[in-house]
C-alpha cells in the first residue's frame, strides 16, 4: 500500500523526470514501455537479418509497430470502465466477424482466415484473442469468486464458440491459444483445485477425441513432432532445420547476417514462425538469453501491473494478457527447439507480418489502461 | 441451501496474487525447460548441429589431380594428359532449348536423332547445373562451334583432362592403359579419392603404379542454398568454405630404351612373338615387346563394342601380352641350365665325350628319343653338345640327373615362379616335378622317366614365359646373380622435381655353381655363335663383339618331338616356336635378350636375327663400334618432361586472347 502511494501519489510526482511525466500523461507504464521498445528493437535487428537485408520488410514492420503503438496509446487512454462495458460488444463483434469469415472469408494457403477489407486484410481471430479474455473477465467481474459450476458452464460457452469457429477455419494453433487465454482467466479467478483437475481430465479426453477429427496435416504435425527424422524432407523438415540452426549457433552464434541456415533458405518461415531459430543461429545461446530476459522482464512487469489492479475485471484481464503473452513465447520457442509440436504461433513482437504485433501491443495498451487508471476506481 | 456469497474484493485480490505466483512458478518451470533445451542444442550438441549445418550449405566439388606421366629412361613421354573438350549446356541460360539443339545439329555437332533424348536428359537435371551434351569434340568441331558461339547462350565448351598415349601402340604392354572405372573396381577403391576422376589404370604400369600416378584429389567448396543453387557471392558465409589444391601424381620413369623398344616392335611386326631385353646387372627392362599390339588410346574413353570385338576376336590375340603371359615350352634354351645343374651336382663330366647318334632309348625300355631332324651328333663333350644343341646328349644328362635334381634346379634359374617384374598379370610358367604331376594328373600313371628325359631339352610339361627366359638369360650373363626384372626405375615428383630412385632387387645368387662350370657353359654358349657348327653361327657371323647365345625350337606336336617334321607341310598354328636367348658382350654383358617368335620354325631362323639386331642396336654406336661401357646404375634426370597440359585454357581463344587473359 505504501509503495503504491509513493509510486503514484501526488507528493512523488513532483520529483519525476520529464520523460516519466510524459509517460504518466500518456497513461503508459515506464518499465513496460521500455521493455516492449527494447524487445521490438531487438526484433527489428533480427528481422533485418532473417529477411536477408530486406529493407521493405523492415519498413513494413516499423509501420505496423507504429500503428500498434498508436492503438496501444489510444487503448491506454481509455478508462477501464469503458473497456469493461465495451467487452460484450467487442466480443459480439468478434463472433460476427468470425461468422463473416466462415461465410465470405478469403482463402489463403488452404485456410479461410482473412477478411478482405479493401486495402488491408484482417484476421478476426486476432481480435478474438483479446476479446475472449475480456469477455470472461467481464463475466466474472460482477460475480463472487471462485466461480460456481454454472459460471463455468457459461464461460465454457463464451470460450468454445469462438474457439470452434477459429478451429473450423482451420487455424488450430490460434484456436488453442484463444482457449488458453480463456482458461487462464478461469484459473486466475480462483478455480478450486479439484475442479481444475476435473477440467484438465476433461481437456485430455477432449484432446484424445479431437485427435480423430484432425486434418491430415494436423495429425501429421503431431506425429512428426514425436519423430521428426521419419520424414526429414517433408513434415519433419521444419523441425530438423530449425534445430540445426539453433544448435549450430552455439554459445555465441555465427554473427549477425551470417547464419547459413537462414541465409541459404534452409530454415523455412525464417522471418515469421521460425525467427527464434535465426536469433539462435546468429546470436547463439547468449543472444537467445538476452531475448528471453527481455520477455521475462515484460511478462514480469505485466504480471506486477495485473496484481496491483484494484478490480476483478482488470486483474483477471491483465493477468490473462500477461500469461497469454508468456504462452506465445513458450510455444514458439518450444516449437523451434522441438519441445512442442509445430503450431503456427508467431514470436511476439519479433515475427514478421500479420496483425499479431498490433494485437500484442493492444493487449499491453489495455493492461496499461487498467493499471494507470486504477486510482480513479475506488 | 448454499451460503450467500458476497463479493469480497480484498479476499479475491489475495487469491489472485496466490494464483499469479502459482502460474509464475509454472512459467519458471517452462522457461527452465526451454533454456535447458537450448543449452542441450547449443552447447552440448553444438558440434553435431554445426556439422549438419555445414553439410547443408556447403557442397564440396572435387578437383581431380593431374595424373602422373609415364616416361622412358630419357624422358620421352609415353603417357600424358591432354584436354578434351565437351559441350555443356546450362538449361537455365538457354532461351530456346529445342532451337539451340537443332542449330547445333545443323552445325554438325549433334545428330538430329539425338535431340529428343537429349531434351529428356536435360530436363531431368537441375536447371542450373551444366549438362554435357557432346563429349570429345575434335579440334575442327571446337573451332566450328567457337566462331558461332554467340548464337548459343548457355552452351559452353568445357575442357576435361583425359589420358593420351602419344606413341600409340609403342610399349603398350609396359605402359598399359587407363579406362573408365568399372563397377567391380569401384568396390575396391577409395571412392573419395576417385571423386571427379573417371579413369583408372587397367593394365601395365598404369595399373601397377595406379596409387602413385593418381595423385591426391583436391577440392573446392561452394555455398549452395536449399534449392542446391550455388550462391555466387557468399559474403561473410564464405569463411566456412575451404579449398585444397590437388596434388598431382608422381611421374613414373621407366627403364625402357625407346630406340630398342621401337626396333623390337618393328622386328616382330607381322609375327606373333615377344622380345624381352634386360640389363642383367639390375634387372632393368630395356625393351619389352609383344606382337601384335593395339592402340591404348582406344580404351581411354571407353572402347566401342565393335572395336573391342575386333581386338578380342583377332586370332593373333593383340590384347594378349605374350611377354608376361605366354607360357610355352622353351626348347633347347633350357640346356645351359640343365648343364650347370648337372655340373654342380657332379653327375656330368664336361670333358667326357660320348657318342650321340640320331636317337636314344631309355635303358630297359624301347621308347626312342630322337634328335632334332634325326641328326647324328657323333662323339662329343658338353661344349659341342651345347654348340650343336644335341638333344641325344641332353637326354642322357637329364636321365642321369633325374627329376628330383632337375626339379630343384629349375627354380634357381627363375622357372616355375613369377620373376616379380613390376607389371600386373605375370604368369609363373611351370617347372614340373613328380609331386606336381601327381597332384594335377592323379589318374594318370604318375611320372615316367621319359618325362624327365624330354625335360632335358625343354619339352614336355615344362613351360616358361618370355620374361622368365630373359630373366634366366640375365642370370647366365651375370654368372649367377638374379635381379628382379623391373620396368619402373624411379618416381619423379612433379612439384619438387625430386627423383626417388628405386633400388634394384637382387633375389638370388647361385654361388653353388663353380666358376669352372660357368666358364664351360658360357664358353659353349659363345661357341654357339662362333663355331661353324653352332646353331646361331650364321645369325651372328657379322658380330663385332663376342656373344653368348642359345637357340630353342619348341615342338608343339608329338610328330615334331619325334623329329618327323616338315615345316611347309605343318599348319601354321602347329609349327615350332622359335626361341633365342643371348647376352653380350661375353665377358661384361650389358644386355640379356630373349626372343620368341611363335610358329616360325627353328630358333636360329626367326628369333636369332631379331636378337642380333637388338644387340647391335643397343651395343654399337653410330660408327659401328662397341659403345664404351657406362658405369652401372648411372642415372640421369630425364632430359625433358613435357609440361603438363593446362586444362584451364579455353581452346577457343586465339593465342593473343589467351595471352590477354590473366
Amino acid at each position: 500500500m505504501m509503495r503504491q502511494a509513493i509510486a503514484t501519489g501526488s507528493s512523488a510526482r513532483r520529483t519525476l523526470s520529464g520523460t516519466a511525466r510524459v509517460l504518466l500523461a500518456l497513461k503508459l507504464d515506464g518499465p513496460l514501455t521500455v521493455g516492449l521498445a527494447l524487445t521490438a528493437a531487438y526484433g527489428l535487428l533480427i528481422l533485418f537479418s532473417a529477411s536477408g537485408g530486406d529493407v521493405r520488410m523492415l519498413i513494413g514492420t516499423v509501420l505496423r509497430l507504429a500503428f500498434g503503438v498508436v492503438v496501444m496509446l489510444a487503448l491506454a487512454r481509455l478508462s477501464p470502465n469503458l473497456l469493461r462495458r465495451a467487452s460484450p460488444w467487442i466480443y459480439g463483434a468478434g463472433i460476427l466477424l468470425l461468422l463473416a469469415v466462415a461465410a465470405v472469408g478469403h482463402v489463403h494457403l488452404g485456410a479461410k482466415r482473412w477478411l478482405d477489407l479493401g486495402p488491408v486484410e484482417f484476421q478476426p481471430s486476432e481480435l478474438i484473442k483479446i476479446a475472449v479474455p475480456m469477455m470472461c473477465a467481464w463475466y466474472l467481474h460482477e460475480r463472487a469468486l471462485p466461480p460456481r459450476w454454472w459460471d463455468l458452464a457459461a464461460l465454457g460457452v463464451i470460450i468454445l464458440v469462438p474457439v470452434a469457429l477459429v478451429a473450423k477455419e482451420p487455424d488450430l494453433g490460434t484456436a488453442a491459444l484463444i482457449a488458453a487465454a480463456g482458461a487462464v482467466v478461469i484459473f486466475l479467478s480462483g478455480l478450486r483445485a479439484r475442479v481444475l483437475i476435473a477440467l484438465l481430465l476433461l481437456a485430455v479426453a477432449a484432446f484424445a477425441l479431437g485427435l480423430r477429427f484432425l486434418h491430415g496435416y494436423q495429425r501429421a504435425r503431431l506425429l512428426t513432432f514425436l519423430n521428426p527424422q521419419a520424414h526429414p524432407l517433408t513434415t519433419g523438415y521444419h523441425i530438423i532445420q530449425s534445430q540445426i540452426a539453433v544448435g549450430s549457433g552455439g554459445m555465441f552464434g555465427k554473427g549477425w547476417m551470417a547464419g547459413s541456415q537462414a541465409r541459404l533458405d534452409f530454415l523455412p518461415e525464417r522471418t515469421t514462425d521460425f525467427i527464434f531459430a535465426v536469433v539462435g543461429e546468429e546470436f547463439g545461446l547468449l543472444g537467445l538469453a538476452v531475448l528471453l530476459l527481455l520477455y521475462t522482464f515484460v511478462i514480469g512487469r505485466a504480471l506486477y501491473l495485473a496484481m496491483h489492479c484494484p478490480d476483478t475485471f482488470s486483474r483477471l484481464l491483465g493477468g490473462a494478457l500477461a500469461v497469454t503473452f508468456f504462452i506465445y513465447v513458450f510455444i514458439n520457442a518450444g516449437m523451434v527447439t522441438g519441445l512442442v509440436p509445430v503450431v503456427g504461433v508467431p514470436l511476439p513482437l519479433v515475427s514478421y507480418g500479420g496483425s499479431s504485433i498490433v494485437t500484442e501491443l493492444s493487449g499491453f495498451g489495455i493492461l496499461m489502461s487498467l493499471f494507470s487508471h486504477r486510482k480513479l476506481m475506488g | 441451501m448454499p451460503p450467500v456469497r458476497i463479493k469480497d474484493n480484498w479476499r479475491e485480490q489475495r487469491m489472485f496474487v496466490r494464483r499469479v505466483w502459482f502460474v509464475t512458478t509454472l512459467m519458471v518451470v517452462a522457461a527452465i525447460a526451454v533454456v535447458a533445451r537450448l543449452y542441450y542444442l547449443q552447447v552440448v550438441r553444438q558440434h553435431y548441429y554445426e556439422v549438419l549445418s555445414v553439410a547443408n550449405g556447403v557442397r564440396t566439388i572435387p578437383i581431380p589431380a593431374a595424373r602422373g606421366l609415364i616416361v622412358d629412361r630419357d624422358g620421352e613421354v609415353m603417357a600424358s594428359n591432354r584436354p578434351t573438350f565437351e559441350l555443356e549446356l546450362t538449361p537455365d541460360e538457354v532461351p530456346d532449348l529445342r532451337g539451340s539443339l537443332q542449330r547445333l545439329a545443323k552445325l554438325g555437332l549433334l545428330h538430329a536423332t539425338q535431340i529428343p533424348e537429349l531434351i529428356r536428359s536435360i530436363k531431368s537435371h537441375l536447371s542450373f547445373d551444366p549438362v554435357p551434351i557432346r563429349l570429345q569434340l575434335s579440334g575442327s568441331e571446337v573451332a566450328r562451334f567457337a566462331v558461332r558461339r554467340f548464337e548459343f547462350p548457355g552452351i559452353n565448351i568445357s575442357p576435361q583432362q583425359s589420358r593420351w598415349y602419344p606413341l600409340n601402340n609403342l610399349g603398350v604392354f609396359v605402359v598399359g592403359y587407363v579406362g573408365p572405372i568399372s563397377p567391380s573396381e569401384l568396390a575396391h577403391i577409395n571412392q573419395a579419392a576417385y571423386a571427379g576422376t573417371a579413369l583408372i589404370g587397367k593394365s601395365g604400369i598404369e595399373a601397377q603404379y595406379e596409387q602413385v600416378l593418381h595423385g591426391t584429389n583436391g577440392y573446392r567448396q561452394v555455398l549452395v542454398n536449399a534449392l542446391g543453387r550455388e550462391v555466387r557471392r557468399p559474403g561473410v558465409l564464405a569463411r566456412q568454405l575451404h579449398e585444397k589444391p590437388p596434388v598431382p601424381g608422381d611421374d613414373v620413369i621407366l627403364s625402357l630404351n625407346l630406340k630398342i623398344q621401337r626396333l623390337a616392335e618393328k622386328l616382330l611386326k607381322g609375327q606373333d612373338g615377344a622380345v624381352v631385353a634386360l640389363n642383367p646387372w639390375n634387372g632393368n627392362v630395356i625393351a619389352l615387346a609383344s606382337s601384335p599390339t593395339f592402340n591404348p588410346n582406344l580404351f581411354v574413353r571407353g572402347i566401342s563394342e565393335k572395336q573391342y570385338l575386333a581386338l578380342v576376336n583377332n586370332p593373333d590375340m593383340p590384347l594378349f601380352d605374350r611377354a608376361l603371359r605366354a607360357q610355352l615350352p622353351i626348347g633347347s634354351t633350357i640346356k645351359p641350365a640343365i648343364a650347370l645343374g648337372a655340373l654342380t651336382d657332379g653327375v656330368l663330366n664336361p670333358t667326357k665325350r660320348i657318342y650321340a647318334g640320331s636317337d636314344w632309348h631309355l635303358p630297359g625300355s624301347d621308347h626312342m628319343f630322337h634328335n632334332y631332324k634325326h641328326e647324328v651328333c657323333g662323339r662329343l663333350g658338353l661344349n659341342m653338345a651345347i654348340i650343336m644343341s644335341c638333344d641325344v646328349y641332353f637326354y642322357q644328362v637329364a636321365y642321369k640327373m633325374g627329376i628330383e635334381r632337375i626339379g630343384a634346379w629349375l627354380p634357381n634359374f627363375g622357372f616355375g615362379r613369377p620373376t616379380g617384374i613390376d607389371l600386373p598379370g605375370e604368369q609363373s610358367g611351370l617347372a614340373p616335378t613328380p609331386a606336381w604331376m601327381a597332384k594335377h594328373y592323379p589318374h594318370d600313371y604318375g611320372w615316367y622317366p621319359g618325362d624327365t628325359v624330354i625335360l632335358g631339352i625343354g619339352q614336355g610339361a615344362f613351360m616358361a614365359t618370355p620374361v622368365q627366359l630373359a630373366h634366366y638369360t640375365a642370370i647366365l650373363a651375370t654368372r649367377g646373380l638374379s635381379f628382379q626384372p623391373r620396368v619402373a626405375t624411379a618416381l619423379l615428383n612433379p612439384i619438387t622435381h625430386k627423383i626417388h630412385w628405386k633400388r634394384p632387387v637382387l633375389d638370388g645368387n647361385l654361388t653353388m655353381i663353380s666358376r669352372a662350370s660357368w666358364k664351360v657353359v658360357i664358353k659353349a654358349m659363345h661357341g654357339v655363335t662362333t663355331n661353324p657348327r653352332g646353331t646361331a653361327y650364321w645369325d651372328m657371323i657379322n658380330a663385332t663383339f663376342p656373344i653368348a647365345a642359345k637357340t630353342g625350337t619348341a615342338q608343339l606336336t608329338r610328330e615334331q618331338a619325334n623329329g618327323d617334321y616338315n615345316l611347309k607341310a605343318t599348319p601354321v598354328k602347329l609349327r615350332d616356336d622359335s626361341w633365342f636367348i643371348t647376352f653380350a658382350p661375353l665377358q661384361k654383358p650389358r644386355i640379356a635378350v630373349a626372343v620368341l617368335v611363335e610358329h616360325a620354325g627353328a630358333g636360329a631362323r626367326a628369333a636369332g636375327p631379331i636378337a642380333m639386331k637388338i644387340l647391335n642396336a643397343y651395343l654399337l654406336g653410330p660408327n659401328g663400334k662397341l659403345l664404351p661401357a657406362t658405369p652401372r646404375a648411372r642415372y640421369s634426370m630425364p632430359r625433358s618432361i613435357e609440361p603438363r597440359v593446362d586444362a584451364g585454357v579455353d581452346p577457343t581463344l586465339t593465342p593473343t586472347e589467351r595471352a590477354a587473359k590473366p
